[in-house]
């Protein structure tokens, strides 16, 4: 197939997945470490080689209403953001779900103020899990720009018509330089046909839209709104398995297990410390270790069912997450639970709350962290939320 | 198409209604200032209104109020959501349409004022209409950006501390204009004409156009319900509010009374102004006059 290789970073590749998709409106809003990829659609514009509006708001809440007010007449919308500017424009995020307007951001997972911290966590994203939006995580460059394509597919899709955050850890993914595979334009536009939908203002059939509703009908709006998150599990796993067929990439659709059929303790991560994850296994796997590791791509909509059967022969598991709901524990290691738990199985489970606001996650901590679930496995007590790395201790221990 | 809509009158213009059925008290202002401007904007307009009274009393699902195409934004979101639909639709191709924001004054002063500067800077393909009722009424009618010295209102009580609003109206015709805006206007649902007049040079201009337009309340001014209109026309006779334009860089002063109606007589009809002293309404007239000197002296006038 005639496609090219170019040597990017995750931003430039989510850039590149934007133009091929032909996004029609793209507004935001500068942050740190999202800027590139705004700067490098807003240069394709320039160039002429997307045909694009480019919006310079001057806000986040702004560059969400814009994409709002696109979307509405039927246009394809892009923005991206990050950390503060996601939380700024929370209201925006229910309401452009509520909306049921298929809007694609691309969100560089940062750390929360305060402390203030350009570095990457994902408390950001995580915090926002009850917006509405589905939302993926990406492992590297090629990822971001695939995820682009197939983020538009799903939240196009009839369906679903709900809004997708595609998540690149800040930093260490957006602006790390890898070689990437570029997708044929045609290619791209068989697999993703123009926009359509019938829930837009449309001349033809002017419509009232983004109205009120009483308790007598609200809840049956968010009832059909809830639906579609869930049949997007669907949807998204079709999109990904035709997107494999055509362009020979695949990403296993909700989440990606690796290693993990016979696997004992199985680590459950989100994002781009998976490659980490995965060289660790591969390490222990070489010692006789049954390791794997579990990455989960959409939390929302949440793979209860994947998680499940992938887990479903381990001993022990453990959760590694950059976020934590303060008073109580890291926001995946609470879903994860939540999954066992309906099910009936009991299985011991850990988590691991590592990389606040940056701070690195070497292969070493990944190795203390199988160790710990080793531990755990056979019979040793063990703290069920440990902070990783941590370097002051205030537990007076 | 330009001379063919430069004379809509009470005479020729359509009696189609875009914005029917809802539920605003009796004798709204507001209302009225929706009706006239999409009657003059006509079919293919997409309209935007923000959290405020005029969208909670036209869109309760399943008792849709526009008959054209219209959304509610967020509060903040009126210009910036106007902005994507003008983008969205140019880059669909849809041409011949208009993007029209009505917001309140809330919406407007205060918590859009951020969207309305960037779409005002940006130069966008918008109009932009305030509807000015000087409170957020849809909340319970607490205190604005607009809300005139004096007032009360339930966050500024008429008590011996607060005595209502102590602050003056910001002035957003002027800061629109500060913008090096294409077109921008006030106007009064009391002086309809002169509204329509200035909805239809928006709708010629290139570029951004705002329109302040004075919009009596009769729930939240403690007034009777049939005299709105009335007291949209004794504002500017009493020279508490003025008709003029901003264009092509200059300001222009629509009409200019030699006398003044009395203020006091004005104030006295509101609920809210009841409880001004001598002292207070002095004041008032001290700050019209002020007002008045300066556009006088600084304006082209009528
Ligand atoms: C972000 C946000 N803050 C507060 C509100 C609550 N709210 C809804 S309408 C309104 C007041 C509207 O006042 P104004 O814009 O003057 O319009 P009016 O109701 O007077 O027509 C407020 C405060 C909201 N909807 N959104
Ligand atoms: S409270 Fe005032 S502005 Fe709101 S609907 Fe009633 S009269 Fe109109």
């Amino acid at each position: 197939m005639g496609t090219s290789k170019v040597f990017v970073s995750g931003n430039e590749a989510a850039a590149i997945g934007v133009k091929l998709a032909r996004a029609h409106v793209i507004s935001a809003y500068p942050i740190t470490p999202q800027t590139v990829v705004v700067e490098r659609l807003s240069e394709m514009v320039e160039a002429g080689e997307l045909k694009a509006e480019f919006i310079h708001v001057e806000s986040e809440h702004s560059a969400m209403s814009a994409a709002m007010g696109a979307s509405a007449v039927g246009a394809r919308a892009f923005t991206a953001t990050s950390s503060q500017g996601l939380l700024y424009m929370a209201e925006c995020l229910h309401y452009a779900s509520g909306g049921r307007f298929p809007i694609v951001m691309m969100n560089a997972n940062r750390s929360l103020a305060l402390p203030w911290s350009i570095y990457g966590d994902q408390r950001d994203s995580l915090s926002l899990l009850d917006s509405g939006w589905l939302q993926v995580y990406v492992e590297d460059a090629q990822e971001s720009l695939d995820m682009m394509i197939q983020a538009y597919a799903i939240a196009e899709h009839k369906e679903v018509l709900t809004p997708v955050m595609v998540n690149l850890d800040g930093f260490v993914l957006t602006h790390t330089y890898e070689l990437v595979e570029v997708p044929r334009q045609e290619d791209v536009d068989e697999f993703l046909p123009p926009f359509d939908t019938e829930n837009k203002l449309d001349f033809e059939n002017p419509k009232n839209m983004c109205f009120s509703s009483s308790p007598s009908d609200n809840m049956e709006f968010k009832y059909q709104q809830h639906k579609a998150a869930l049949k997007a599990s669907e949807v998204i796993k079709k999109v990904d398995q035709s997107y494999r067929e055509k362009f020979g990439r695949g990403y296993g659709g909700l989440v990606d297990g690796y290693r993990c059929d016979d696997a004992e303790i199985i680590l459950i991560t989100l994002g781009s410390i998976t490659g980490t994850c995965r060289v660790v296994v591969d390490e222990l796997r070489s010692q006789g270790k049954k390791v794997g590791v579990l990455k989960i791509r959409f939390m929302r909509p949440f793979p209860e069912k994947e998680i499940l059967d992938i887990t479903r022969g381990a001993k022990v598991i453990g959760v590694l997450e950059k976020d934590i709901s303060f008073g109580y524990e890291g926001t995946v290691y609470t879903n994860v639970n939540s999954a066992l738990i309906k099910s009936g199985r009991i299985i011991k489970s850990y988590n691991f709350i590592a990389g606040l606001g940056g701070r690195d996650i070497s292969r070493e901590d990944i190795k203390y962290m199988y160790e710990y679930l080793e531990q755990a496995a056979s019979g040793a007590e063990k703290e069920c939320v440990k902070f990783i790395n941590l370097g002051v201790d205030t537990d007076g221990e | 198409m330009g001379n063919e809509t430069k004379k809509i009158n009470a005479r020729n213009i359509t009696d189609k209604e875009f914005f029917y059925g809802h539920k605003g008290c009796a004798g709204c202002g507001g209302s009225l200032a929706v009706r006239l401007a999409l009657k003059v904007l006509g079919e293919r307009t997409y309209t935007v209104l923000p959290a405020g009274c005029m969208s909670a009393v036209g869109f309760v699902y399943p008792q849709l109020c526009f008959s054209t195409n219209a959304m509610i934004s967020t509060f903040a979101g009126t210009a910036s959501m106007l902005s994507g639909i003008a983008a969205g639709a140019r880059a669909l191709g849809i041409k011949d349409f208009h993007a029209v924001g009505i917001a309140g004054d809330g919406g407007t002063a205060d918590i859009g004022i951020q969207a309305l500067s960037g779409a005002i800077d940006r130069n966008e393909q918008i109009i932009y209409i305030c509807y000015d009722n000087e409170a957020y009424m849809n909340t319970g009618i607490q205190k604005s950006g607009l809300t005139p010295f004096g007032a009360r209102t339930t966050t500024t009580p008429a008590g011996q501390n607060i005595h209502g609003s102590i602050t003056q109206k910001k002035n957003m015709f002027e800061i629109a204009a500060a913008h090096g805006i294409s077109y921008a206007a006030t106007a009064s649902i009391g002086y309809a004409q002169d509204f329509m007049n200035k909805l239809v040079k928006a709708k010629e201009v290139k570029g951004t156009s705002y329109i302040h337009v004075y919009a009596p309340c009769p729930t939240g001014w403690g007034t009777p319900e049939d005299i709105t209109v009335e007291l949209g026309k004794e504002v500017v006779d009493t020279g508490l509010w003025y008709l003029a334009e901003y264009e092509n860089g200059s300001f222009k002063l629509n009409k200019n009374p030699e006398e003044f109606l009395p203020v006091e007589e004005f104030l006295r009809k509101q609920g809210r102004f009841r409880h001004l002293d001598e002292k207070d309404i002095a004041q008032i007239i001290e700050s019209r006059d002020k007002k008045w000197e300066y556009i006088r002296k600084n304006w082209e006038v009528a």
